[in-house]
């Protein structure tokens, strides 16, 4: 997985190429403990992202969670087979979905 | 029937789904449901490699068939960790907010939600967990 960020003062972008799932939701997890720091507005692009497990799930429930707290988190061009999980596991009523 | 024995170990994950999407190559499986059996069987090996022969090692035997009537492929992943039905767990509440939400659990309940069957059996001092997907 590559992880491609954005950053424009306090809003940040980041896109995700390749799979998310229990080898690599780490190396996002480690980015994003030092990344969202003074981040208002941050936004995921998955255009690129093509695999998400539970492991990866869980690493987008944290940012939302920090989020939440500093300001917002959206995330965009999400493809059907990753919309499909945010669906069963109920992550279309916590992310928000453009 | 094809059969993968592996350490159980998360490290071995790629070369478990390796074996996996090679097989499914074979069948003719749509994209959408290699996708769903990716997740399932990714949720279920590292499982296996985080709990089941906690705190020592072991090995984990996955076979993959093809079944007719409805046409599904059928994945068996067998231990010999503490015994563990994962169908046993209660499925975590996924009406909860972000800030109420726990972070886990999260794993079998999306095997259970997107495979046609799966079931459980503690045979020979195995874990036997078998899971099937129409394709």
């Amino acid at each position: 997985m590559t992880i491609n960020k954005t950053q424009n003062g306090n809003e940040l972008v980041i896109s995700l190429t390749g799979r998310l799932d229990t080898t690599t939701a780490p190396q996002l997890d480690d980015e994003l403990k030092t990344a969202l720091d003074g981040v208002q507005k941050l936004s995921f692009d998955f255009s690129g992202l093509e695999y998400i497990s539970s492991a990866g799930l869980r690493v987008l429930l944290s940012a939302q969670k920090v989020m939440n707290k500093q300001g917002s988190m959206i995330v965009k061009n999400v493809s059907e087979e990753i919309s499909e999980i945010f669906e069963v596991t109920g992550f279309v009523d916590i992310l928000t979905i453009e | 029937m094809k059969e993968l024995k592996i350490d159980a170990t998360v490290q071995n994950l790629d070369e478990v789904l390796a074996f996996l999407d090679g097989e499914l190559e074979g069948m003719d499986c749509p994209m959408k449901e290699q996708m769903q059996l990716d997740v399932a069987v990714e949720e279920i090996f590292v499982n296996i490699a985080s709990y089941a022969y906690e705190p020592g090692t072991g090995y984990a035997l996955i076979q993959i068939k093809e079944l007719d009537a409805p046409k599904r492929v059928q994945v068996t992943f067998i231990d010999e960790g503490v015994p563990y039905d994962p169908l046993q767990k209660e499925d975590p509440d996924i009406t909860l907010s972000a800030e109420e939400r726990q972070i886990g659990g999260l794993g079998i309940y999306m095997v259970k939600q997107s495979m046609d069957n799966i079931y459980y059996e503690h045979k020979d001092n195995k874990n036997v967990l078998t899971i099937e997907k129409n394709i």
